[in-house]
């Protein structure tokens, strides 16, 4: 197996016995980008230069000893993160040349941890869509069939690790950025608790909502990941100074007596066939682990998505309000006056659906709009928050589809704003109670499209994510496939 | 027809603490522009706010000074609009839930304590500041006061004249210097004021439509800014105008205000509640440690001046205006032990030379123990009244100690009995017509007799001692 395909726990091992080193896995990642990025397009820009030097550094780590948890392992950062002295362009025309001079805390631990930086990875632009195909630089194509949509927005932070063209990947989730990428790319996909990986230096999209979170090629590489990414962090208001279990310990534990609550409002028409029987297959193989299924009800479920579009937007129009021209990122030519300024620069720095949701978050925030849009909505997601805590009295951890369809085909709802918005259906609810969620690959359709189950927990429990993510993927023997690119 | 006027002002103080409030950034005024910033102050992407807790607590003192309510839990907004020293597009401050409410600062207006509301205390981060170019169509952004916390203080509408606007000012001036959270300073911005004006009939209850003055940056400018606005407002309504809601900036040369915008232009600032920050809570216990740091605050001072030094209101309030001139006429007093001579010295002569040379007291030469060992010296009979008043000049000029000064100007006071009989009983001898009209009750003649012993004694002789020796010997 050439090494691009391996695990982080394999490769650890490897180096430890001096059967690999960071080089050639390095090497071997970037053959492998050479061979299939053109048709993929997971990155928008590579860093090879800087992955080798860092690589032939980890290899002098190694001689010495010094081996930290991502010595020499090649991981794939979203173009969400900054780092510094690097063009980092969140999939926008307004930052294509934006030089951020600080690191992300993130992209800081696992500089510390050893990583090695393959590349930023391509994404919808500002996180704002579900098919990574509103970025500026392009969509990226799902490695599975080239002709659809790799889930979004971290759309070339799934297809990296599902591509073999990084070990494991950063990404971000606002309303299922990262679980509806991994599910429909076949790779394993966890957005933490709100407040447990810091946000400094993640472009925010929608600061209530936003999380970092890894892709990586099975649940023990997310448990890894999840090491180096947990933690408070002083520079970030909101992140929250609790303990950070060692995740590892969780992988490989039963889940004999476990209750797991299968909300009936996820189980609705107008899912997929084939996904509901692979969702009923792997509550099957969950029971046989010794889980015990609980019907549960999250009565508030069906205004997730209406609570979403408006408080995402809301935060975004503001957050979004600093690329005005001023100091740093795109500046419109041939305007003579700072209205003029404003408005080319934005007109033609943001593309079309980061205009509309900017416009629907300033509508929703407008006076004589607040009360009846953005308060209205505050109020639903504190029920909706609510649904969940008293979910959690009943069960340890619940049970859903991460997607209510496989990939579906690229344009295919790129005119329908509505229907592209619905296919986060299942993944939104968990943002707006700021609980943790994983997705897992749990099967393919017919036509051999990779699918998803989605676990969710209470706040900080990613524990118990691992725990039965790790228990459901030893027990379910899915198919160990790869794209045929 | 006879008009009352309405005011109410909002006033933005720079809280005096070493960083700026959500970032490690210096807050000192100045600096070569853009100096003062770092990622987080100038809204780079992906940069979080931190808020600087000396900035809650300089807010709390300035709640539990002005009597207000401390709220609980209060939480930071976000200000929405556009502008080029606005970094991120926003400002941070507060809105539904601000720090502190419904307080009130007391005004003496014409004898009578009078009661000015105090609406809400809220915290908030200042912006940058725009540079345009004399020559060229060219703007630049200096960013080195982004992020500088302010205090914004809105009174209620309870002040009724240009005067007593003024008086609030000067009062909540006083008191946020007082408390060392603000410097003060009104031309380098550290205190600004805007007011909220309108005018109606007398005994109409509903206000009149009200116009926003900014750009007052000075007492006098206020209080000028809103004698020419009452007037144009009242000239508008008595001649059949109305008055249009509007923001007006006040022109210094001009001596007038000018709209700015109207009402239907004002911004929609779209405020909701900051998702980067978590809200405020403020416990008893917290609250208790702020009360117990708070120092004696102008009005007390000013009671205590009166109570305990037994001067007039009118001098303790001259003194407690200033909180170091206050601790310097106590360190006075505690010296000399004569309250009420220690302040004629100190608002006559002393804050004369200041005056004359716009020094505060912080600068003046005279140390206290000097001013002291004068007023003792005086007591003591050492020099006279006229004499100290030359002295007092030379500490203030050379900042040298009394006894220096009067050995070095040969200034003792004769008081020795036996040099003074032994000049008197030579002029009364050389002046025997002048002794004699004395004594057939020619009163008259006393001055005279005064004058020719200052005359021997250059001066020097204690003029209380020569007035007794003279009445005893000239009555013979
Ligand atoms: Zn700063």
């Amino acid at each position: 197996m050439e090494f691009n395909q391996s695990t982080i726990h394999e490769l650890q091992e490897k180096i430890k016995n001096g059967s690999v080193t960071a080089s050639q896995i390095t090497e071997s990642v970037f053959s492998r980008i050479d061979a299939v990025e053109e048709r993929v397009h997971s990155y928008i820009r590579l860093m090879k230069e800087n992955a080798l030097a860092a690589a032939k550094k980890a290899d002098e780590d190694i001689k010495k000893g010094d081996i930290k948890p991502l010595t020499g392992i090649p991981i794939a950062l979203k173009d969400i993160l900054c780092t510094k002295g690097i063009t980092t362009t969140c999939g926008s025309h307004i930052l294509h040349n934006f030089v951020p001079p600080y690191n992300a805390t993130v992209v800081e631990k696992l500089t510390a941890a050893g990583a090695v930086f393959v590349g930023k990875a391509n994404m919808d632009e500002f996180a704002m869509g579900s098919s990574t195909e509103t970025s500026w630089f392009g969509p990226t194509r799902n490695p599975w069939d080239l002709e659809r949509i790799p889930g979004g927005s971290s759309g070339g932070s799934a297809t990296a690790v599902a591509a073999d063209e990084c070990i494991a990947s950063i990404g971000s989730d606002t309303g299922g950025s990262i679980r509806q990428p991994a599910a429909l790319c076949g790779v394993v996909g966890l957005k933490p608790t709100y407040g447990r990986v810091s946000r400094f230096g993640l472009i925010a999209f929608a600061s209530s909502l936003d999380q970092i979170g890894p892709f990586t090629k099975d649940v023990e590489d997310c448990a890894i990941m999840m090491n180096v990414l947990a933690g408070y962090d002083p520079k970030e208001s909101t992140s929250v100074n609790a303990e950070v279990p060692d995740y590892r310990q969780f992988v490989g534990r039963d889940i004999k007596g476990w209750k797991i609550g299968i909300p009936k409002e996820y189980f609705i028409e107008g899912i997929d066939p084939e996904i509901t029987a692979a969702i009923q297959q792997a509550i099957k193989v969950i029971e046989l682990c010794g889980g015990v299924c609980v019907d549960i009800s999250l009565p508030h479920t069906q205004y997730c998505v209406a609570v979403y579009y408006i408080i995402a937007p809301a935060e975004a129009s503001s957050n979004l309000a600093r690329y005005d021209g001023v100091r740093y990122g795109f500046r419109a030519a041939d305007v003579r006056e700072l209205l003029e300024m404003y408005k080319e620069s934005r007109r033609q720095g943001f593309g079309a659906e980061v205009k509309r949701r900017i416009m629907i978050g300033t509508y929703a925030l407008s006076a004589g709009y607040y009360d009846a849009y953005y308060k209205k909505a505050s109020q639903v997601r504190a029920l909706i928050k609510k649904d969940f805590d008293e979910a959690f009295k009943k069960c340890d951890v619940i049970l859903t589809p991460t997607t209510p369809t496989p990939a579906f085909k690229i344009g295919e709802k790129t005119d329908d704003p509505l229907q592209m918005y619905l296919s986060d259906v299942f993944t939104i609810s968990t943002n707006l109670a700021g609980i943790p969620g994983i997705s897992v690959p749990c099967g393919y359709s017919t036509s051999g499209l990779p699918i998803g189950v989605q676990f969710l927990a209470s706040h900080f429990e990613e524990g118990k994510l691992i725990q039965i993510a790790s228990a459901y993927e030893k027990n379910a023997k899915i198919e160990k496939r790869r794209p045929a690119l | 027809m006879d008009f009352e006027t309405v005011i109410g002002l909002e006033v933005h103080a720079q809280m005096l603490t070493d960083t700026k409030i959500f970032c490690s950034c210096s807050t000192k005024f100045g600096g070569t522009p853009n100096s003062h910033t770092c990622p987080v102050c100038l809204g780079m992407p992906g940069v979080l706010p931190v808020l600087n807790k000396k900035v809650v607590e300089y807010a709390m003192k300035m709640a539990l000074a002005t009597n207000c309510e401390i709220n609980k839990s209060c939480e930071f907004a976000r200000k929405n609009y556009f502008y080029p020293d606005l970094p991120k597009g926003y400002q941070i401050s507060q809105y539904a839930y601000p720090i502190a409410e419904h307080g009130y600062v007391l005004l003496d207006v014409n004898g009578e304590q009078k009661k000015i509301g105090i609406t809400r205390i809220h915290m908030e981060e200042d912006a940058g500041k725009l540079i345009h170019d004399e020559h060229n169509p060219v703007s630049y952004v200096d960013l080195n006061r982004t992020g500088v916390p302010l205090i914004e203080i809105v009174s209620e509408p309870d002040m009724r004249s240009p005067e007593e606007a003024a008086d609030y000012l000067k009062r909540l001036h006083e008191i946020l210097v007082y408390l060392e959270i603000c410097d003060g300073n009104m031309e380098e911005g550290s205190f600004r004021c805007d007011a909220n004006v309108s005018i109606r009939p007398r005994g109409q209850k509903e206000f009149g439509t009200r116009t926003e003055l900014k750009n007052m940056n000075s007492f006098r400018n206020v209080q000028r800014a809103l004698e020419y606005e009452i007037k144009r407002q009242q000239y508008l309504v008595e001649n059949g105008g109305t008055v249009v809601q509007e923001t007006r900036l006040w022109d210094d040369a001009q001596g007038a205000t000018n709209s700015m915008r109207s009402k239907e232009e004002a911004h929609d600032y779209r405020y909701f509640p900051d998702p980067d920050l978590v809200p405020i809570l403020v416990d008893d216990a917290w609250v208790e440690k702020i009360k117990a740091d708070l120092p004696e605050l102008p009005l007390a001072k000013r009671e205590r001046f009166v109570n305990e030094y037994q001067i007039p209101a009118y001098d303790a309030g001259v003194l407690t205006a200033d909180k170091t001139l206050a601790l310097y006429y106590e360190e006075v007093v505690k010296l000399c032990g004569k309250p009420k001579v220690a302040s004629n010295w100190l608002m006559g002569d002393v804050m004369r030379f200041l005056n004359e040379d716009k020094r505060s007291i912080r600068e003046c030469p005279i140390k206290t123990e000097s001013l002291a060992e004068m007023i003792k010296l005086i007591d003591e009979g050492a020099i006279s009244g006229k004499m100290a008043k030359e002295v007092v000049e030379d500490m203030y000029k050379t900042g040298k100690s009394p006894q220096d000064i009067i050995k070095e100007k040969g200034l003792v006071q004769i008081t020795d009995e036996g040099e003074l009989i032994k000049t008197i009983t030579s002029i009364i001898e050389a002046n025997q017509a002048q002794a004699a009209e004395y004594r057939s009750g020619k009163e008259k003649v006393f001055g005279f007799f005064v004058g020719q012993v200052m005359k021997a004694t250059k001066g020097k002789a204690n003029p209380q001692l020569v007035n007794e020796l003279l009445k005893k010997m000239l009555a013979g």
